[in-house]
């Protein structure tokens, strides 16, 4: 049985397929798989983090713990949508540590800001871009990162494990803070 | 509108980086080496039993994990788990002494593994139908086969207790498959390890069970209300306390779903005072004019050779049910997609039905929805229509996409509409988090609802579901409506709140209450407050009828515990101090101090005062006292027990042992149970 059950999942090449064989121990599908999303993975950290050091930090996190935690992809929501769930908890994961040692610095903090001096070409564009983000609390700013990164109000719920009407509110909030960032700015 | 938020977008593009490809192909490599190692372990632990038959069963196993859909399936899936987690077992000939650790384990699992099971089925059914052939072979045939024919094996042996569980189980799964209800979980996070190394190397062969790992909650956005601990005061600098009484139970419950989970619950997750106020004592019921009579109890400190406890307990009159007036009661039901877990949506639907048995015909309900799908779900509808609030209940779904932002207002002014001279109309906002009720200002929320409640109509919160649980803004929210914040993790606890203490939960007989206690320099050195950080009232608060505070419902009894030290006492912290001047040798009174407590009668604005000093050596401790004592005690523990010498987990057992009392509910069983828990997981 279970041969017959591989084998239809390799005729196929969705991601769940891939998922599927991967929690069931093909190393194969699991390094397509990772081949396949890494940068994915890397962006959305990015957009979570704001520090490129720490996004990079944050894939080796998950790289670490992808094997045991495939083992448990259920198959009842999309690959991505689980991945992302993974990428956020481990953000969430590492900020938690951050804070206990007692560093708490915020992602959006000076060491982005003394990176930037140096990026000269996006320093205007980034520069504003990390005012904005830094002036979101937490939770908005999860949500702005995913939605940036093209995720659907409804996947960032699943993702973020709150309802779709909390996402439109807490976007509604960003567009007021930004709104209220731009009227400083030109006032 | 959206320009900002493209402008942001566009910032973000051009500012997100390539990932550094020696990183990628480092990290990349990382994982693939950690999936090959993981794999090779579990190979390495499945060679030593696929020498025997039980390979084709563990073969069988994976099929059914993926395919079983029927509860009988199910019982033998979970059995067949139990087998496999022997198997690997390094010494598993040990095991056979009940109970183990697998044994707990599983037994703790099952309702889990139902749960997910229900939601599985569904996805499930495809595979199912094209597999249920080559499965009945495993069951009838293969399986029989292996566990009959292999009995030299010692797997197999061990295999036939573990198939004894199997109806215990389906019990378990029968019992709507909720949060752990059985307290006999894995007692230890040593254990808890241990199981999850046992099992999880075997989720490659059996890819179900590794879901019945990840028991915590994925996303964590909880926020617990709390302050630091009172800290002790000196009773000629500061010899009065005012705090207002509290009767939330919700910090007991999150405790226990934390430790039922395998871990410590957070510091600020424990509110001393509703550890100790979750529990009903039974004080010395009131006589005379007042609605509830206080008890004072003085008695030695277990934790603290030189100090003393002041107890005092405080009995609500329980009005004969015949003579309550009639209810008006307006759900207004979180539908966000997050509550369709089985421990949110369902469990509150199970949760309203048994509480409409406790309704009387007279009484009215109505439902409102909100966040999911928006509006009235329910017309007032009298309590003899079961059949009506039934219907409307089991059509209440999480998820879809409507924002009902306004259900809050929307529940008011259906409460308003029904309620009537002399009923008690009441709102009850059920919901696992998501407070995007209507207005996002926090506190134009609470001005909201407090406004509300000053209009005479209440409000309840249950809270449902860990993860997203907003303690703080339970509270704050059951506070401003002079309502009671409860969190219902499991169907027993439903019944406690809604069943067995319905009557208290939604008729105040009391509001307001706030007690005052001046401590007498000559006889107490220091005090210290345990519990009711978050209650404390400035001294000037308690004669000023307009500060609002708690409320006692019908049959409520409140407990505050004082920790003092005696003048003269080896115990006092604060030495006396060289330039103050010399207490005054007022006339000696022997009394410890004096107990003040104020309180309104419902819808009134004036307060009524009662007072009586505190002697010492007053009342024998009841067991009631002393069974309150030990809870406090074990809340001290959970919030790392500055203040309790090297009075441990064993002597908050010993003390709660020894007074559990009758115990008609099993509520304090247990607590023991759950204090043994935390005394294990505190030694990791």
């Amino acid at each position: 049985m279970g041969g017959v059950l591989l084998i239809v999942m390799r005729m196929t090449t969705s991601d769940e397929a891939l998922a599927r064989a991967a929690a069931g121990g093909d190393s194969q599908a699991f390094s397509a798989l990772i081949a396949r999303h890494y940068d994915r993975v890397f962006r959305l950290a990015f957009r979570l983090t704001g520090i490129r050091a720490e996004a990079e930090d944050l894939c080796q996190d998950i790289c670490a713990a992808l094997p045991a935690k495939i083992a448990a992809f259920r198959g009842d929501a999309r690959f991505t949508t689980w991945l992302y769930r993974v990428v956020v908890n481990a953000a969430h994961d590492r900020r938690r540590r951050a804070a206990t040692r007692a560093k708490a610095a915020d992602g959006w903090g000076e060491v982005e800001i003394a990176r930037q001096a140096e990026a000269a070409e996006a320093s205007a564009a980034l520069d504003w871009l990390t005012t904005a983000m830094r002036g979101l609390p937490e939770d908005l700013r999860d949500t702005a990162a995913l939605v940036l990164d093209d995720v659907t109000h409804a996947d960032a719920a699943a993702i973020l494990g709150v309802s779709e009407g909390t996402i439109s509110w807490r976007m509604s909030e960003v567009k007021k803070h930004l709104r209220a960032l731009k009227e400083a700015e030109d006032g | 509108m959206a320009d900002e938020f493209d402008d942001l977008k566009a910032a973000f593009d051009a500012a997100t980086p390539e990932s550094d490809p020696l990183k990628k192909r480092d990290n990349i490599a990382l994982a693939e080496e950690n999936f090959a190692r993981l794999q090779g372990s579990r190979a390495r632990t499945r060679q030593t039993v696929q020498k025997g038959r039980m390979s084709r069963l563990l073969d069988g196993v994976r099929v059914m994990l993926n395919s079983m859909t029927t509860r009988g399936g199910l019982v033998a899936t979970t059995a067949l788990v139990a087998v496999g987690a022997f198997l690997v077992t390094p010494d598993g000939r040990n095991l056979l002494t009940p109970p183990s650790p697998e044994t707990v384990l599983i037994d703790e699992l099952a309702p889990e593994i139902g749960a997910r099971r229900q939601a599985e089925a569904l996805n499930d059914q495809d595979e199912a139908l094209g597999q249920s052939g080559a499965l009945a072979e495993v069951l009838e045939g293969r399986g029989d086969d292996a566990l009959a024919t292999a009995q030299d094996d010692n797997v197999a042996v061990l295999a036939e207790p573990v198939m004894e569980e199997a109806p215990m189980m389906e019990a378990e799964i029968a019992a709507e498959s909720l949060a752990p209800q059985s307290l006999t979980v894995a007692r230890s996070r040593a254990e808890a390890d241990f199981a999850a190394r046992t099992i999880a190397p075997m989720a490659k062969s059996m890819p179900a069970p590794s879901d019945v790992i990840v028991i915590a909650p994925e996303s964590n956005t909880e926020d617990f209300a709390n302050a630091p601990d009172n800290p002790l005061k000196v009773t000629t600098e500061e010899p009065v306390s005012t705090f207002s009484i509290d009767v939330d139970t919700a910090a007991y419950a999150v405790v226990r779903s934390s430790l039922m989970a395998g871990h410590l619950p957070p510091r600020d997750a424990v509110r001393v005072e509703e550890m100790v106020n979750y529990f009903p004592y039974a004080y010395p019921t009131p006589e005379g004019d007042h609605p509830f009579e206080p008890t004072i109890t003085v008695m030695p400190s277990p934790w603290n050779a030189g100090t003393e406890l002041v107890h005092v307990g405080i009995q609500g009159t329980l009005p004969t049910i015949e003579d309550r007036p009639p209810l008006n009661l307006v759900f207004l039901i979180d539908t966000s997609g997050s509550m369709q877990d089985a421990n949110k949506l369902p469990l509150l639907k199970q949760s309203f039905r048994l509480m409409l048995s406790e309704l009387r015909p007279e009484d009215e309900v109505s439902i409102v929805t909100y966040a999911g799908s928006a509006g009235q779900v329910l017309e007032p509808t009298r309590a003899a229509e079961r059949s009506t609030i039934l219907g409307a209940l089991d059509r209440l779904e999480a998820g879809g996409s409507t924002a009902g932002q306004a259900g809050l207002q929307q529940a008011y002014g259906v409460a308003e509409g029904m309620a009537a001279d002399g009923e008690v109309t009441r709102v009850i906002l059920a919901t696992d988090g998501d407070f995007n009720v209507g207005l996002s200002d926090p506190d134009a929320l609470k001005g909201f609802i407090a406004d509300k409640r000053d209009s005479g109509t209440y409000l309840s919160v249950l809270g449902f579901g860990r993860g997203n649980l907003d303690d703080a803004t339970m509270q704050a929210l059951a506070q401003n409506g002079n309502g009671t914040a409860a969190y219902i993790d499991t169907l027993s606890e439903a019944r406690k709140v809604l069943v067995d203490q319905l009557t208290g939960a939604l008729f105040p007989i009391a509001n307001d209450v706030k007690i005052q206690i001046e401590f007498n320099p000559a006889q107490i050195a220091e005090y210290r407050l345990i519990g009711y950080e978050t209650r404390a009232l400035n001294r000037e608060d308690f004669a000023n009828d307009t500060v609002d505070a708690g409320d006692i419902g019908a049959g409520h009894t409140v407990t505050a515990i004082y920790e003092v030290t005696p003048v003269g006492s080896d115990a006092i912290r604060n030495g006396p101090l060289r330039y103050a001047e010399a207490e005054q040798a007022a006339p000696v009174s022997d009394e410890l101090g004096y107990f003040k407590l104020r309180y309104k009668e419902p819808g009134q604005s004036t307060s009524i005062l009662i007072e009586e000093p505190i002697l010492p050596d007053q009342a024998a401790a009841s067991e009631d006292v002393r069974f309150s004592v030990a809870m406090s005690g074990f809340g001290q523990l959970l919030r790392g027990g500055a203040y309790l010498g090297g009075w441990d987990w064993d002597d908050a057992i010993a003390l709660a042992n020894g007074a559990k009392g009758a115990d008609p509910y099993g509520y304090r069983a247990e607590a023991v149970t759950l204090m043994r828990l935390a005394e294990t997981l505190s030694r990791n």
